[in-house]
């Protein structure tokens, strides 16, 4: 148990390093982008209607006059007593913008990411062990075209065929219009998400099942499956017992490395959906120069990634055998 | 004694694609003729390279799905189909293969060996098999990577006989053993040989199949090229083929000659004997031979036009 200790503590010294540098580098995107906050969130007419003094303030209330060093260290320390400041734009503090805008999201996420775990491993499997065949050529197929399509006009694909020709899903917003908010139910937030949700999933779908298969035909063609063949198991009985094991601990690491992807693919996608969530607001918070809000959603997303892939780690040490024994016999 | 295993004019075949466009037929293993009877140790030795390994896996009928057989083998005296060989691989036919890479990584050694099955009497038979090697009950709750070289070869040997095996393929089963646990390994299968099971032993090993087989059957580029009993192998004068002779004199004991040349690759010769380039006594016949055939010889077998003819190597 100690190693895993160990093993954890590292991991979360490189995870507060990695969150600096990654801070660090957003607000230096920031202070390099030709946006003018105040000509972007106020617009030029105002601009030339107002007094010096207006905008003296405003330019203060955007920090254009301050030193881009102390503004950031200003953030830092604050950042570091577990306050994460104020959204210029939405004036709320950013951990509630986060907090509502991620349970927005949250739902989308964990849908897309489990549906697209669970089907890219299925697919993935299938194709490996049917390599050649016509299942195979139509799934692989299916995924270079997949991968090979931008997430944003497969959104706008999908939601011109169900949203405006069947009608099936509403076009965009993660409540249903003229609803008060009390009288939302559940479900009607799943058939919102769904769209966007099943658009991330088919991206996700894709990467997963490639490299699924790819793993599977490693072990098909492994001599240990050889083996089995030669003491007589079935095909089945290769493919569930020896294919599935030793895919699973791959597919573990795949599935958790594709939390950036979703996270990554939702800024697009939401954006097309006009779905308020975590994604929509990295945008509005980037093209506003609201720093406050996009350092917190670029540190809060790295830590969900970045946790995302300690739990791989930490999986993969208690499911491989040669880990786990190998380790606790040291 | 009727052979379990007989094999007549066996060819395998691989398909391959050259740049991925020009398809293109490769012969690995060409016109073999070999035959196993009960009780017996057959020893196959070639080079690396030299089909041994397909050999065993066309008897299994377990070859990758880009590659066909022709020719006939028979086991028991019945033809081996695809149906019978799935039929019987795993419990009248068993491999033994090379080492511990070919079990799963990730499953325990007793689950392994019982393929599955929940069954009491499997699980008896499986502990059984492995005791008769020395390998108690914690060996079942072993991962392969917790074991030993020498305890994975055990294993691998006690999977042979969770069954009733009638004909044994033992695939190069001892490498990296130094010369006394080798030994004692092929004691297992002198054992197992004496209680009635044919023996098919395909090493690289001349030295060491010398110590233990019955009858030896020499392999070349695919080709069998001689059969010839381990007496045989007392005088390089009983040998027929060339290429045993230079073998023989490879060996430690015989001056260490290294066999000059190499094998030629599969597909790349489209006539002629296969040691041609590096025989002495080869003749514008040897080189323009389609096949030449493998016959009857002085008491064994042979592929030779010239068969015996001192070859001043």
């Amino acid at each position: 148990m100690k190693h895993r200790f160990q093993f954890t503590g590292k991991k979360l010294i490189r995870m507060a390093l990695l969150l600096l540098g990654v801070s660090i580098v957003t607000f230096l995107l920031m202070c390099a982008s030709p946006l003018d906050p105040l000509q972007t969130n106020v617009g030029q007419v105002a601009l030339g209607s107002m007094s010096p003094e207006q905008v003296a303030r405003l330019e203060e209330y955007w920090g254009v006059d301050t030193p881009p060093v102390q503004r950031y260290l200003g953030w830092l320390g604050d950042f570091l007593h577990g306050d994460m400041g104020t959204s210029l734009l939405y004036r709320q503090p950013v951990l509630t913008v986060i907090g509502q805008r991620l349970a927005n999201s949250v739902l989308l996420l964990i849908a897309a990411w489990v549906f697209s775990g669970i089907l890219g491993l299925i697919l993935g499997v299938a194709a490996g062990a049917l390599r050649g065949k016509w299942p195979d050529r139509l799934i692989r197929g299916y995924c270079l075209l997949i991968s090979s399509t931008p997430t944003f006009w497969l959104a706008i694909l999908l939601l011109l065929i169900f949203s405006v020709w069947l009608g099936w899903f509403p076009v965009g917003l993660s409540v249903p219009v003229g609803v008060a908010a009390d009288a939302v139910t559940f479900a009607d937030r799943v058939r919102q998400a769904a769209l966007p949700a099943l658009t991330l999933s088919i991206t996700g779908v894709a990467n997963i099942a490639l490299h699924t298969r790819e793993k599977m035909i490693d072990v098909l063609e492994s001599d240990y499956v050889l083996f089995a063949r030669a003491r007589g198991e079935s095909e089945a009985s290769v493919i569930l017992r020896h294919g599935l094991r030793n895919v699973s601990l791959p597919a573990i690491t795949l599935q958790f490395a594709s939390v950036s992807e979703i996270i990554g693919g939702s800024v697009l996608v939401e954006q097309v959906f006009s779905y308020p969530g975590l994604g929509q607001a990295a945008v509005t918070a980037g093209l506003g120069s609201d720093l406050p809000l996009l350092l917190g959603i670029t540190v809060i997303t790295s830590a969900i990634v970045f946790a995302g892939n300690l739990i791989a780690d930490l999986l993969y040490g208690a499911a491989d055998p040669r880990i786990r024994r190998g380790a606790a016999r040291k | 004694m009727e052979p379990v295993l007989e094999i007549e004019h066996m060819s395998v075949y691989f398909t391959q694609y050259e740049r991925g466009i020009r398809r293109r037929v490769l012969p690995v293993i060409r016109d073999l003729t070999l035959s196993v009877e009960a009780g017996k140790i057959v020893a196959v030795v070639g080079a690396s390279g030299s089909g041994k390994s397909l050999l065993a896996h066309g008897i299994l009928g377990i070859l990758p799905y880009n590659s066909h057989v022709e020719g006939e083998i028979r086991y028991a005296g019945e033809p081996l189909t695809k149906e019978r060989s799935a039929k019987l691989r795993g419990k009248e036919i068993v491999l033994i293969p090379q080492g511990v890479n070919y079990l799963d990584p990730l499953m325990k050694v007793g689950a392994q060996l019982r393929k599955g099955s929940r069954d009491e009497r499997v699980r008896r038979q499986t502990s059984q098999a492995l005791q008769r090697y020395g390998l108690g009950r914690e060996t079942e709750e072993m991962y392969p990577f917790e074991l030993s070289g020498g305890m994975a070869r055990r294993v691998l040997i006690a999977s042979a006989v969770t069954g009733t095996p009638r004909l044994i393929i033992a695939d190069e089963p001892t490498p990296g053993l130094d010369v006394r646990a080798a030994e004692r390994i092929l004691g297992h299968f002198r054992e197992l040989a004496d209680e009635g099971a044919g023996i098919l032993f395909i090493t690289h090993d001349l030295e060491l199949a010398l110590t233990v087989a019955d009858q030896v059957t020499v392999f070349y580029a695919g080709e069998t090229i001689e059969v010839a009993s381990v007496e045989d192998f007392s005088d390089v004068e009983e040998l027929r083929h060339p290429f045993t002779k230079a073998l023989w004199r490879a060996m430690p004991e015989h001056g260490f000659h290294p066999v000059p040349g190499a094998q030629p690759y599969p597909g790349s010769r489209e006539k002629g004997c296969p040691f041609g380039e590096q025989c002495s006594a080869s003749t514008s016949e040897c080189r323009e031979t389609g096949q030449i055939p493998f016959r009857e010889y002085d008491g064994g077998m042979v592929r030779c036009l010239h068969p015996g003819k001192e070859a001043s190597l």
